[in-house]
């Protein structure tokens, strides 16, 4: 790490828990001296580091060794042939978030970051404003790195991601209204107070925790740059960093420089990414949040700009579904791969297939979604959608009568 | 007949560290204003060279964002609070 700097502006800043240019209230980015790192770091030094997000920490920005989320990351990237055959595709990759550890997404990666920063920053208490995943995330590692946490959360929230908040004994304020007025007011609080908040003054640090989703991708393909990545957006920063993972692999020489196209997914009633995207804007309207996707239910994305941009680079594109495509979306990916994503996931099926559907990924090429939270945390948002159990008395005849009634009418259609 | 504007920290270096400032304009754009003409410079940091609001900024009158309303035209009365500020990542 070298400084923090305005993405607007250029302006830098030294390395401390601040996230916004004092001139134009650009965010600000951490910036590395490639030059040297890509002198120590090559492919079989990283293969040889543990199977985990840190193998790439020359590009994380900590100072010292990490000491939050030692074990987070080098999650499974899946082939998925029956969803390829399901969605008309040649060759496709799940990248699956939906195991992350601890705590079954992808914010696992950004808080190990933010928290290890905090640390070497000097702070005992850590915050964030959460759609969910996030605050549980900051719950459980603050738990296990003995920090106080206070997560908070709008209070409407699907019951598991509330619960797995409170478990770790963190401070869970619901707040009663969306994530943009959340968002507002945490931006207040944490003008006031000297926590540590991951996505508020830890912001520059905690995003770049994405990266590794990306590092790891381009690692399990065989070191090359998938041509297709579907991405889920709320706030967008993902799908922002996603690139930066793939243009610094090109860069320090690890993986091949091509070709490659960024897509982004979000649901149709909280959609002010895909809309402008496909508008054919660079600049987006906010709006209300309203769809069952409430982790990816950002009205005002942060990072929307920059999002619309990648794509514009990279030629990608946006789409959006609706809840019950989101459900689909979930279901089939449950049902081809085993895999229960959460709804961001069936977000990104969804828009994966409409986009598959459209010509915009044709059906020869090479795509990897991300799957970045796990469907056990907003099993509200699907059942009753997803068929019901037959219930019987404990009898071998009761069953087969069952079996007997359920063949015959399969049958007669 | 004062609004009050919430001065977001990166700005309270102009402000003299003031956090919250009483003005008596009547829309958001003559607060700004009116800002500029107390606190010169503060305006160039909220609003860029067309006189629109800056991509980074969002302010509120009452906790509603001003783009949901009309803007720099949004009417502001005695007892409102407007705040500003910077756009945050998701979570």
């Amino acid at each position: 790490m070298k400084a923090l700097k305005c993405r607007e502006c250029g302006r830098e800043y030294p390395l401390a828990a601040t996230h916004v240019c004092e001139f134009d209230f650009g965010p600000l980015e951490v910036v590395y001296d490639y030059d040297r790192i890509k002198q120590s770091l090559n492919h079989s030094d990283i293969q040889s580091r543990p199977p985990t997000m840190w193998r790439y920490r020359e590009l994380l920005p900590v100072a010292g060794d990490p000491t939050v989320g030692f074990e987070v990351g080098f999650t499974p990237l899946i082939k998925a042939d029956q969803l390829a055959r399901r969605l008309g595709v040649r060759e496709l990759w799940v990248k699956n978030d939906a195991v992350n550890y601890p705590t079954l997404s992808f914010k696992d990666r950004v808080v190990s970051v933010a928290l290890s920063r905090a640390r070497e920053l000097g702070f005992n208490t850590v915050a964030c404003a959460s759609t969910g995943n996030l605050a549980n995330s900051v719950a459980a590692n603050a738990a296990a790195a003995g920090l106080k946490a206070y997560v908070f959360i709008p209070a409407d929230l699907e019951q598991g991601k509330v619960v797995n908040s409170l478990v770790y004994g963190a401070e869970v304020i619901g707040i009663k209204g969306h994530y943009d007025e959340v968002n507002r007011l945490c931006a207040e609080i944490a003008g006031k107070y000297g926590w540590a908040f991951v996505n508020v003054n830890m912001r520059p640090y905690y995003a770049e925790g994405s990266k590794s989703l990306g590092f790891e991708i381009i690692e399990q393909l065989g070191w090359r740059v998938p041509q297709h990545t579907v991405v889920p957006m709320a706030s967008g920063s993902l799908l922002t960093k996603i690139q930066k993972s793939y243009q610094e692999f090109v860069k320090l020489g690890l993986a091949a420089e091509s070709n490659y196209h960024i897509h982004g997914a979000q649901a149709t009633g909280c959609a002010p990414i895909s809309t402008a995207q496909k508008a054919g804007l660079d600049f987006f309207k906010p709006v209300k949040p309203n769809t069952i996707a409430k982790s990816l239910a950002i009205g005002t994305p942060a990072d929307g700009f920059y999002a619309l941009r990648v794509m514009k680079e990279t030629a990608g594109s946006a789409d959006d579904v609706s809840d019950d495509e989101v459900r689909d979306g979930i279901r089939l990916l449950a049902e081809c791969e085993g895999i229960f994503a959460e709804t961001a996931g069936g977000v990104t099926v969804g828009v994966a297939k409409k986009l598959i559907a459209s010509g915009k990924i044709p059906a020869n090429d090479s795509v990897v979604l991300c799957i970045t939270g796990n469907g056990l945390k907003t099993l509200d948002a699907v059942a009753g959608h997803v068929g019901r159990t037959r219930d019987i008395k404990p009898s071998l005849r009761e069953f087969e009568s069952l079996l007997d009634a359920e063949t015959r009418s399969t049958a007669q259609v | 007949m004062a609004a009050k504007v919430r001065i977001p920290t990166p700005l309270r270096k102009l402000t003299n560290n003031e956090e919250l400032v009483e003005v008596s304009a009547g829309t958001v754009g003559g607060a700004i204003a009116e800002l500029q003409s107390r606190y010169p410079g503060i305006q160039e940091r909220l609003l860029d060279d067309t006189g629109a609001v800056r991509r980074f900024v969002n302010v509120y009158v009452n906790e509603e964002d001003i783009r949901f309303l009309e803007n720099q035209q949004t009417p502001i009365k005695d007892g409102d609070e407007v705040s500003i500020i910077p756009a945050i990542a998701g979570g």
